[in-house]
């Protein structure tokens, strides 16, 4: 079944490609693939089979092959280039939020740029420029945000005044802007040709090209990509790369072994017009005007133009449904908002001559975010997919990381934000995706302002206490599905002031969460944090203990009863994650990694524990709910419930015990909090978690207990100098370069992964250094807030970027932690960071063009914590130093 | 708690909700006249039976009659002036969320479910609604689910004399339609069932608004007649499959005769006896559809109608009629019910377009005066309790009464095959009738389910479009089907037109507005009850099922 569904789908792409198609009617059937006679027979193996020859296809190929592996083989369904990729747009914007993303457009650009040259094949590259429209003050806070980003990564780019605007595109009305951003170097190019030189030189390269075939489905053995199956007979292979675009979703569920791929196509309109009576000059801007939700280009001395509604319309649910196919039509009532928005902006094109209306679905995924990576499930399995309508400006960059991930085993850049294994099964429900891509589409135009949470997808994953929570005024977040708390609305606050607390200034729920600091520092709080990933390990035999030694960076071979922070490095010491492990008995262990950890974590511990039937390894997240008591009051909540003695000479810090509270047995307590304050976790089994946090609730009264949120935390643990993975951390950072050194024993008596790098860094230093800003000039009330990615100068020069901020709630200043790089005056070559040389510089933190000067630490505020515990001190030893 | 509705219309500011307890004290309330309740009272609580009595005897005033006599602008004025004491004059306009409340007051959606994705039913779903004239209203709708057999049951029901008759009708007829449909194997394992105590099989699943009630009081009794009609269809088995056309007819007499039996038997409780007399002495008209697959049978009695909704290849609708009124207009019914009685009363039968002159149907459930003979009409009513004694219009025998019964509730049943441009079937009660034609209420329910825009796509084509001819015709395009989005139901959207609709076919909110703050007294002179039900086809399974089976 499967096979006739890509068949029919080959079809589809065929008319979309093919101008001549609607007058080809009754004859469909006898033209298409199998009637021709395919001149090269597909060959019986290869390294690399690349499904689909759009950008994305012809892109990994291309740097395969640039890379060395050249037994590579690409298969299209249709002809190349003749799905998205020939109805895109064709802009090359490099204006992008995430650095990543950033990196990946600005490396695309320059590909093209240089493409015609090496390949002879025409790509139409025209270096036009692109001007962002800002509408609202806020509009262009964000637009200087962007703008301070590609400015440090020496992306020419200048916020303008509205007359700057006229100047560089005498049809834009100005008369409702208040500034824009120009970036120059932005480009026009024809993407089905971008996609045919790549091809082309792909093709000079050895790689082997097949149009007309089409993959029906993936072969697994044992977890591994064994080969593919197509329409025109099997190829064996190591290696599948699924860059299927709009079908990747569908053809990841077409083995026996489901990938799951989570995107979802919308329908997207753009507008082609005749040429004006003055045709546009080939080099004119392209325009962006978000607020108006639509972008302006050039086309062919006419403009192009399309948008990004409110309403879109999402299709293919169903995936096999042919009906829906029928409806790619040109809808003009749908339009109408976008051409408002076109004519507002440019009124002299009223008279323009309308060519066509193109209706070209793109794919979209649940966080706006293009999918990249390795399966979890699949050994072999490669994705690259779901764009987000930014495949052109992607493609470069993007079939590069993938290529460098497939041959080096890593990419050259931190890709987790795009990476396959941010998303499980659980983004992988047809309605999920049908109701959250309709919220992500228009978000393209949104403004991207601090702390937005997505409206649809919500309520899929919670904890026995949602409801609880929810009655006292709780406010949600979510991650990985999951229900977060962000915080308690007090009885009495004005509720809809607060959930339209979208603002790039101080957000109103400031004095909620400051509240909820302060109970935590003052008495005790309790935070549901039953979100984060818990796995238990365990073996008959030291099995166990042994594949944990080695996989982790930290000595694990603790008492029985003993919390362990440690890293799980890879082979360069970088973090692929960041947990606690408490050792339960001799043979087994329990591990709590961040939630969005679940299926990356797993798939790592999969791949490299040994094959093993002693070796078990079980995720519990569902099994538990955890409870975290912060505040100096916790021990006195516990001791009272629990009729237990708690005192540190008891339960010391780092400690984990399975006791009884109140009615409920068998809970497992350990005296981590996740943000440096005292306290303990609860893991709670999920029948008793109502009891307990009953219990608590109404044992903590006398104590001042109240329900806190995540915000809170994030302001705890970021003032004590905290770095979460995902945020702080990542696969490109070692435990030396964030003073983590404690949680790494080197000389644990047998090796583990990413020792010999971190040995190599203690020897020669490290590159870059986790550092923590105090802004000092800065007004919490009226001055802008600091978020992430904001760049850092040390003595006027750029050094690194931010990676989380929060306001200290005791510091009473806003607290940044970021990445400070050393880098050559002369050069720009990346030199040791010393502390030295973090602590000799007068940093400033730039937030949207606007910089506040900041303290840099490299340790914690040691009055910040109160010890109690003698465990804590010695964890706390390093910092001492200063 | 006799099972009376506070269906007022929420239409003025101090109009106070009818509490049910009151009850008891209706009869005694003096009913002012029709004409002369100019002035409202809100202390004046109608009961079924009263009500009925000082407002439409029978539609003896029938309402073009009364638009005549009063031009309405200038009872509105009247009636303005007469309140200018209690209200300022600006509340009267009701503004459109008023409005809509109103309307949607009483509507109801049902969405076939859909198994992995899929709905294999060949209908969508449906959509009903009810307006309100009388106080309380006296139509009655029902729509169920066979669930031991194949299909889905929906009808409209329209009361007249009271609303008893319709509401035994809505409760009742479904139960006796499935129970004619099952097959003998069925009949026998509910029987053992309740004879052994256990649990019965579920036979319908009621698609009900909140407001939609069943008389808990009566359904011992209800189930008593419908068990012995079971009891007799197994000892009848004659081991035929179940003809539909056949088991509609059959219910819709037996369910009758049932009326008629229990009134003449009566019941040991006052309650409940009185109940039974009203139901019986009370009438109802019937249009029932069931749909099986692609065969659609619309089973009625009366003058409610059921229309098909057909978008041509043009994407044009037409509408197609799927039952014939019975009353005066149909030769046919005419010519009926003169072979059913000697010549002599050919004169006599038909006056004023009404059967003996006194009733506009000429089909109905209930309504004994024109079915039992004079003996057991004074019988009945001598022995039965002294409400049934005090009221003028159960103790009036009509004129020219000789050869009863007069009247039938035997349906005329229609199959039809169901193809792909059959879209919707609308069923619907004389009240939408009255106000709009077919072909109006094809078009806009077509219409709306389909959304104006999907219907004419605009193409630019080959022609020569600048972008500022293409704004301004979707500019005026979106101004046109604003009002269609008001409505989530389709029933809703069509009550919307029937009321509110002007002479050029478009609402008009200032009309809308003005005909739903009628008060409940002067509602009934400008509109009828109206119930509509559009159900929704599935083009695709009935495409496919035709495929099959050619």
């Amino acid at each position: 079944a499967a096979g006739m569904f890509l068949r029919l789908l080959s079809d589809v792409r065929w008319r979309a490609a093919d101008p001549k198609w609607r007058r080809m009617t009754c004859s469909r059937r006898s033209t298409s693939s199998t009637a021709e006679p395919h001149p090269v027979s597909l060959p019986a193996q290869a390294r690399v089979v690349i499904c689909g020859g759009g950008i994305m296809g012809t892109s990994v190929a291309y740097h395969l092959s640039k890379m060395g592996w050249k037994d590579v083989v690409l298969l299209e369904q249709g002809r190349l280039a003749a799905g998205s990729t020939r109805f895109c747009a064709g802009i090359v914007s490099t204006a992008r939020h995430a650095s990543v993303e950033l990196k990946m457009a600005d490396y695309s650009n320059k590909l093209y740029q240089q493409l015609e040259q090496e390949t002879g094949v025409k790509t139409g590259y025209t270096r036009t420029g692109s001007v962002s429209l800002a509408q609202t003050q806020d509009r262009l806070i964000s637009l200087k945000r962007i703008a301070s980003s590609l400015n440090v990564m020496g992306i020419p780019c200048e916020i303008i005044t509205p007359k700057q605007v006229a100047q560089l595109h005498p049809l834009i009305n100005i008369h409702d802007l208040v500034g824009a951003m120009y970036v120059p170097e932005d480009a026009l190019v024809s993407s089905a040709n971008v996609s045919l030189a790549l091809a082309t030189a792909a093709s000079r390269n050895g790689v082997q090209i097949h149009e007309r075939t089409s993959v029906s489905h993936v072969l697994v053995q044992k977890g591994r990509v064994t080969g593919v199956g197509t329409d025109r007979g099997q190829i064996q292979c190591q290696y599948f790369v699924n860059c299927a675009g709009q079908w990747a979703y569908e053809l990841g569920h077409s083995g026996e072994e489901p990938v799951n791929i989570p995107l979802h196509a919308c329908e997207h309109f753009y507008l082609l017009t005749h040429p004006l009576k003055e045709p546009l000059a080939s080099n004119i801007p392209t325009v962006v005007d978000p607020d108006g939700r639509i972008y302006i280009r050039n086309w062919q001395g006419g403009i192009l133009s399309g948008g990004f509604e409110k309403n879109p319309k999402p299709l293919f649910t169903e995936g096999r449904n042919q009906l829906e196919i029928h409806n790619l039509q040109e809808d003009w009532d749908h339009f109408e908002p976008l051409l408002s928005a076109l004519l507002r902006r440019m009124p002299d094109l009223e008279a323009l001559q309308i060519m066509q209306l193109v209706n070209c679905p793109e794919s979209f995924t649940p966080d706006m975010r293009c999918i990249m990576g390795e399966s979890p499930t699949v050994q072999g399995y490669f994705v690259l997919a779901g764009m987000n309508s930014a495949g052109i400006s992607y493609g470069g960059g993007a079939g590069k990381y993938l290529a460098e991930w497939m041959v080096n085993g890593y990419p050259s850049e931190n890709v987790w934000p795009l990476d396959l294994k941010r998303f499980g099964t659980l983004q992988s429900s047809r309605t999920f995706l049908r109701h959250r891509v309709m919220e992500v589409m228009p978000l393209m135009c949104d403004l991207k302002v601090p702390r937005w949470d997505f409206q649809t997808g919500r309520q899929l994953r919670t904890s026995p206490l949602y409801d609880r929570l929810d009655a006292q005024g709780a406010r949600w977040m979510e991650k990985h599905g999951f229900e977060r708390v962000k915080y308690f609305v007090p009885p009495g606050r004005d509720l809809l002031d607060l959930d339209q607390s979208k603002t790039f200034y101080k957000p109103d729920w400031f004095d909620i969460v400051g509240s909820e600091v302060k109970c935590c520092k003052e008495a005790v709080c309790v935070i549901d944090m039953s979100s984060f990933t818990k796995f238990e390990i365990s073996s008959t035999g030291d099995q166990a203990l042994e594949s944990l030694q080695y996989l982790f960076s930290n000595d694990l071979d603790v008492p029985v009863g003993h919390v362990v922070h440690t890293g799980m490095l890879n082979e360069k010491g970088g973090y692929e994650n960041d947990c606690s492990i408490a050792r339960l008995s001799k043979r087994s262990f329990f591990m709590i990694s961040p939630t969005d950890q679940q299926v990356h974590c797993w798939a790592w511990l999969k791949n490299r524990l040994p094959d093993d039937s002693s070796l078990t390894m079980e995720d519990v997240t569902w099994k538990y709910t955890a409870l975290n008591l912060i505040g100096p009051r916790a021990v006195d909540v516990l001791s009272e419930l629990s009729y237990a003695p708690i005192t540190p000479e008891h339960f010391p810090s780092l400690f984990c015990k399975e006791m009884s509270v109140g009615y409920a047995n068998g809970i497992r307590v350990m005296s981590i909090t996740h943000t440096g304050e005292p306290g303990f976790m609860l893991y709670i089994p999920i029948e008793y978690a109502l009891h307990v946090y009953n219990e608590v609730m109404n044992m903590g009264q006398k104590y001042g207990i109240r329900n806190a949120g995540y915000y809170a935390l994030r302001s705890l643990r970021i003032e004590k100098f905290f770095a979460f993975w995902g945020q702080d951390l990542d696969a490109f950072t070692t435990p030396m370069e964030c003073g983590r050194e404690f949680q790494v024993k080197l000389e644990k008596g047998m090796e583990f992964v990413g020792q010999e790098a971190l040995l190599e860094q203690k020897q020669n230093g490290v590159y870059k250094r986790f550092t923590m800003f105090i802004l000092e000039d800065h007004d919490t009330d009226m001055d802008l807030w600091p978020w992430w990615g904001e760049p850092i100068y040390r003595n006027g020069r750029y050094v690194g970027k931010t990676t989380s901020s929060a306001y200290s709630y005791t510091l009473e200043r806003h607290v940044c932690l970021g990445f400070v790089q050393h880098f050559d005056e002369k050069t720009g070559e990346e030199l040791v960071v010393t502390t030295d040389f973090i602590n000799q510089g007068e940093y400033e933190i730039d937030i949207a063009g606007q910089r506040f000067q900041a303290k840099a630490k490299l340790y914690p505020f040691s009055s910040l914590f109160t010890h109690r515990r003698r465990k804590d001190e010695e964890e706390l030893s390093g910092y001492q130093r200063e | 708690a006799i099972p009376v509705r506070s269906s007022r219309l929420p239409l003025l500011s101090d109009a106070m909700p009818a509490p049910a307890h009151l009850f008891p004290l209706i009869r005694n309330c003096e009913i002012s006249r029709l004409c002369s309740t100019v002035c409202y009272c809100h202390h004046k609580h109608l009961c079924c039976l009263s009500s009925h009595f000082a407002h439409s005897h029978f539609r003896y005033a029938p309402q073009k009659k009364f638009v005549a006599l009063y031009r309405p602008k200038e009872n509105f004025n009247h009636f303005i002036h007469a309140r200018d004491y209690a209200s300022t004059p600006q509340r009267f306009y009701l503004t459109p969320p008023q409005v809509n409340s109103i309307l949607k007051a009483n509507e109801y959606s049902f969405k076939v479910p859909e198994f992995d994705g899929k709905n294999v039913s060949s209908v969508l779903g449906f959509d009903s609604n009810q307006l309100p004239a009388n106080a309380p209203i006296e139509d009655r709708r029902s729509a169920a689910t066979c669930l031991q057999t194949r299909g889905m049951l929906l009808g409209v029901f329209d009361g007249h004399a009271g609303c008893a008759c319709a509401q035994a009708v809505s409760e009742r007829l479904f139960y006796y339609i499935a129970v004619s449909l099952l097959p003998h194997e069925t009949l026998l394992e509910i029987e053992n069932a309740v004879e052994s105590g256990r649990a019965l099989l579920p036979i319908l699943q009621w698609h009900k608004h909140p407001n939609d009630y069943f008389s808990k009081e009566a359904s011992k009794l209800y189930f008593n007649s419908l068990r012995t009609y079971w009891q007799e269809l197994i000892d009848l088995n004659s081991g035929e499959t179940t003809d539909v056309k056949e088991a509609l007819i059959n219910a819709f007499k037996r369910l009758d005769n049932d009326i008629s039996l229990e009134a003449q038997v009566g019941d040991p409780n006052s309650f409940l006896n009185y109940l039974v007399l009203r139901v019986a002495f009370s009438g109802a008209t019937a249009c029932v559809a069931h749909v099986d697959g692609v065969d659609l049978h619309i089973a009625n009695t009366g003058d409610s109608r059921a229309m098909l909704g057909v978008q041509e290849e043009d994407g044009s609708w037409s509408a197609v009629n799927l039952s014939y009124d019975h009353n005066a207009q149909n030769e046919h019914e005419v010519e009926r019910v003169k072979m059913e009685h000697p010549k002599s009363e050919e004169k006599s039968l038909v006056k004023q377009d009404r059967l003996l002159g006194l009733l506009m149907p000429f089909r109905a459930f209930g309504d004994v005066k024109f079915k039992w003979s004079i003996e057991l009409q004074k019988r009945v009513i001598e022995s039965g309790p002294d409400q049934l004694n005090d009221n003028e219009y159960t103790k009036f025998i009509p004129p020219n009464y000789h050869t009863p019964p007069y009247l039938t509730a035997e349906p005329e049943v229609i199959h039809h095959r169901l193809r792909p441009q059959d879209k919707f079937l609308v069923l619907a009660t004389d009240g939408l009738w009255e106000t709009m034609h077919r072909q109006d209420v094809a078009r806009i329910v077509g219409e709306y389910l389909t959304g104006v825009h999907h219907q004419q796509p605009i193409a630019v084509g080959g022609y020569k479009v600048t972008l500022g001819q293409m704004h301004g015709l979707l500019t005026e395009r979106r101004a046109r089907i604003s009002s269609v989005f008001e409505d989530q139901n389709a029933a809703t959207h069509l009550i919307r037109h029937a009321v509110g609709n002007n002479e050029f076919g478009t609402v008009d909110h200032e009309r809308l507005s003005k005909m739903l703050s009628l008060p409940e007294e002067l509602a009934r002179m400008y509109r009828d009850d109206i119930t509509i039900i559009v159900v929704q086809f599935n083009s695709h399974v009935i495409g496919a099922c035709q495929n099959e089976e050619l």
